[in-house]
């Protein structure tokens, strides 16, 4: 289908076109961009979160020693932004960082920047945090000149906590703030330390929160205890959208260590003194009958099942440009099944009702709308609220924390006075978490007689990423009280970030792009964010394409990306990469050997990453054995080394283990992996032999997110190694041993 | 009934019942941090802890099964004023992200080295297969078992 045609039918077929543009726009959403209720912009001229919080003392306050404690709404989710977060509260305060205490989000205390999600906590609290330092930092050295009665550009920070001016005289950052009032807006402009200048940024400091988890020490909700705590578990059948027949309240009340049975329509949880008797309660009672109270799951393949219901059609690019004719094409189709967040431990929450004060610990990524969820639940007034992020294991996105902060904050509030801890077991977060969406895509591309790509269309189809609960419906206890709260309608998250569609706009300079998001409202399984969203299938798609579209042309993989890539900085990390595998000088040394490449920029917006990686077969069983993987990233000006360095590392092997592991099942009524042998996940045998990661530099430029721009190259350098080593194009994740085994065992 | 345990080298008296999981014991009864809920199967290692110096899962080992066997967990290796050579050498090389598996990775390495201080990385691979990570550290928690097996041979400090 040619471009003309391709819009008169969109046209003709009367579908509504919600979205067109021609150029990625380049303004960002703030709150994490991934949904969830985002804070309003009060000072849209400042950066970062500023924009919703633009007085100094929400971000920094001095105390009369001079220790600084600095808030971010932003939370530590394994991804060291504590650590980074630190660094740069540090640097631009030019203080030591031993001396820089950090507040995580909690309610009560720090500013509302929406999810911890979409790797915007580096661009929305860093580059907040960065300027408020900044702009204390030049409100300290305009009062120590008063004070010290000499010019402002008398006085220097000496990265200890004092000023000095240039006769030598010296006086510390508390007795210079405690004059100063830091209720006070920041300006856009306040100067900000130069790479030359750095004490902090820019060097590995090691992570904080690693000590403690390496000895024992509470780092964890999961190891939170409170006075007279309680333990509760919910009750609930094998796996989303299954009831229970439970017996009466009476018998269940009757039963041995029940503190406390909490109904509430077909919500149920048992509390008792001890947790191993909560289990045990849990257990008698789930082997009540069951009953599917919802629709059927669909059993059939993921674009099958997708294709089947109603689509909006939102039209992400539209470009057309004269060119030559197409000479030789290229069409294929590609899946990503439902993927679970696997996180190792299960959701759990803590919440304790005092007085009129309900305190809920959670490890949501939306600490803010765990207390919205929680006000709407219970329908209490939100101030008399407050929702403190802990850590736990990590999320990858929406797994149960939100759901089980919304059902503790239920069991507390019918047992005031008793703090109660509700942990969910394993076999309940693989049933009832919300699981990454399945996907499909299908790209038909034209090569003209220069190889130049003239043709570009895309299709994806997908489920709502954005299911992030702002209300009551939005958790499943919500769903299950009486009178239930509904599940709100799916939307999709508009370009630029986008959901389904994130990254279905290529980076690369293609003359003409017709890209369509098919847009499903109606979810069959329950989904909602699993870190990078859509860019995992469409990055995965749209790299697959180019090294079918260089076989074709003849030409190398990564000649046809630079033949196509205007952008120097996306050019520099693949270039980097290239030279440190030694891609041109790879050489097949045996039969099933392969090389693959992968790239992309994270929304187009955020980090760039660059993924090369050799492979080899293991004939007999299908087994691939990734023996190294070389990746450049480029996030803007470099915080942590180190951290970044930890993130990709992470995000290779991750994608690795969701392409060739994983797909949630369904039959008719229920999921069907309900633990580590029915969901696999890759183990140490099998992650590569050598990871490297190179950090590319860029002083002075924004940050730019780091966390999920490995998913997407990641999964696709594989697929494209894959094909060079067999000659056979993978295109359905999970791309298991077994499918391997079976595409080659007739080569 | 009373059961009696011995957990890093000191004894403590039980209330709980035999069919209780020693993980459940440790948490609550003792309040040590360092076994984690994970899975409640043996499968994904969160909870590993040593047994007479065998790592095993203390989330499927009823507290009335162990007897007068010692029992180790992550807080006898050491402190976070003086790690262990094993956490110290995670620490060093950062192996961590969320950090949930962390303390059964150490605990299975700890194991390892015990028995074969000079392990091949085959061998630490093949040791470490039980203990899953989801964010995806393994190569860091490889480097560090090795990094571990260098200091205890004095190749590094």
């Amino acid at each position: 289908m040619n471009p003309i045609t391709r819009r008169s039918f969109l046209a003709a077929s009367g579908i509504a076109v919600a979205f067109a543009m021609t150029r990625p726009a380049r303004a960002q959403l703030a709150g994490g961009g991934e949904g969830g209720a985002e804070p309003v912009a009060l000072a849209p001229a400042l950066p970062g979160s500023l924009k919703s919080s633009p007085y100094l003392d929400s971000w920094i306050l001095l105390d009369q020693s001079g220790r600084a404690t600095v808030f971010s709404g932003k939370a530590e989710l394994g991804q060291g932004i504590r650590t980074a977060l630190t660094q740069v509260a540090a640097e631009e305060l030019d203080l030591p960082p031993a001396d820089v205490d950090l507040v995580t989000v909690d309610t009560l205390r720090t500013p509302d920047e929406g999810l911890t999600a979409g790797s915007h906590s580096m661009q929305d609290s860093g580059t907040a945090i960065r300027n408020a330092a900044a702009n204390v930092r030049m409100l300290l050295l305009r009062q120590a000149a008063a004070i010290l009665m000499v010019g402002e550009g008398d006085v220097t920070s000496m990265g200890d906590g004092t000023i000095r001016a240039s006769d030598g005289r010296r006086i510390g950052y508390g007795e210079t703030a405690s004059a100063l009032s830091m209720r006070v807006e920041a300006v856009p402009d306040a100067p900000l330390r130069r790479k030359s200048q750095f004490r902090t940024m820019g060097t590995n400091l090691p992570r904080l929160d690693i000590p403690a988890k390496t000895t024992g020490g509470a780092a964890f909700i999961h190891d939170m205890r409170l006075p007279g705590m309680l333990h509760a578990r919910v009750v609930r059948g094998p796996s989303e959208g299954t009831r229970l027949a439970l017996p009466p309240d009476s018998e269940i009340e009757a039963m041995d260590g029940v503190v406390k049975f909490v109904r509430n329509g077909n919500f149920a949880a048992v509390v008792a003194e001890r947790e191993w008797n909560a289990v045990k309660l849990m257990r008698r009672l789930q082997a009540s009958p069951y009953e599917l109270a919802r629709s059927p799951f669909p059993t059939g393949g993921v674009a099958e099942t997708l294709k089947a219901l109603p689509a909006r059609d939102i039209v992400i690019l539209d470009a057309s440009k004269p060119t030559a004719d197409p000479r030789r094409s290229v069409r294929k189709s590609f899946t990503r099944h439902w993927i679970s967040h696997g996180s190792i431990g299960p959701s759990c929450a803590l919440a304790w009702l005092q007085d009129d004060l309900l305190t809920i610990w959670t490890h949501s990524q939306g600490t803010f709308d765990v207390r919205r969820v929680a006000a709407d639940l219970l329908k209490r007034p939100i101030e008399t609220i407050r929702a403190i992020h802990v850590e736990g294991a990590g999320c990858y996105g929406q797994n149960g924390a939100d759901d089980v902060a919304a059902e503790a904050a239920l069991i507390a509030a019918s047992l005031p006075g008793r703090p109660v801890r509700l942990q969910w077991m394993r076999e309940q977060e693989f049933g009832w978490e919300p699981l990454g969406p399945g996907m499909a895509t299908e790209v038909d591309a034209a090569l003209d007689g220069d190889n130049r790509i003239v043709r570009w269309n895309y299709d994806v189809w997908s489920n709502p990423h954005n299911n992030r609960p702002v209300g009551a419906g939005g958790v499943l206890v919500g769903n299950e009280v009486v009178p239930s709260f509904p599940v709100p309608e799916g939307k999709p998250i508009p370009m630029p970030e986008g959901d389904g569609s994130r990254n279905s706009n290529p980076l690369y300079d293609l003359p003409n792009m017709n890209v369509v998001y098919h847009f499903i409202k109606d979810m069959p399984i329950r989904v909602s964010a699993l870190r990078s969203l859509g860019a995992h299938l469409n990055v995965f798609s749209i790299e697959s394409m180019f090294d079918e579209l260089a076989l074709t042309a003849g030409i190398d993989p990564l000649d046809l990306r630079l033949n196509h890539m205007a952008d120097d900085r996306a050019r520099q990390v693949m270039l980097t990469a290239a030279d440190a595998f030694g891609w041109r000088k790879r050489k097949k040394a045996a039969q099933l050997q392969g090389f693959g490449m992968g790239f992309a920029r994270y929304k187009n917006l955020g980090a760039y990453c660059a993924i090369f990686m050799e492979v080899r077969i293991e004939r007999d069983t299908g087994r691939v054995i990734v023996r190294r993987v070389q990746a450049a990233v480029d996030c803007g000006e470099v915080v942590s080394p180190n951290g970044i360095e930890n993130q990709v590392e992470g995000a290779i092997i991750q994608s690795l283990s969701w392409c060739t592991r994983e797909a949630a099942a369904t039959d008719g009524t229920l999921r069907k992996n309900f633990d580590w042998s029915t969901y696999p996940i890759l183990r140490f045998r099998d992650v590569p032999e050598h990871i490297d990661v190179i950090v590319e530099d860029q002083p002075g430029k924004p940050f730019l997110g780091v966390a999920e721009c490995g998913q997407g190259p990641a999964s696709a350098a594989l697929a494209n190694a894959l094909a060079d080593a067999t000659g056979v194009r993978f295109t359905d994740m999970p791309i298991t041993a077994e499918v391997v085994r079976s595409a080659i065992v007739t080569l | 009934m009373t059961i009696s345990i011995t957990v890093n080298g000191a004894k403590h008296e039980i209330g709980s019942d035999p069919d209780t999981p020693l993980l459940y014991v440790l948490r609550d009864d003792l309040e040590l941090n360092g076994a984690k809920f994970g899975c409640g199967l043996g499968q994904c290692g969160a909870c590993t802890v040593h047994i007479d110096g065998k790592a095993v899962f203390s989330c499927i080992t009823p507290v009335g099964a162990i007897g007068d066997r010692s029992i180790r967990t992550l807080e006898g290796l050491g402190s976070v004023d003086a790690p262990g050579i094993v956490q110290k050498a995670f620490q060093d090389e950062q192996a961590a992200q969320c950090g949930y598996c962390i303390a059964g990775m150490i605990m299975r390495a700890q194991a390892l080295l015990e028995k074969i201080p000079d392990p091949t990385d085959e061998q630490i691979r093949e040791h470490m297969q039980p203990n899953l990570c989801r964010c995806g550290t393994h190569a860091r928690i490889l480097h560090a078992v090795r990094r571990a097996s260098d200091v205890m041979a004095g190749v590094i400090r």
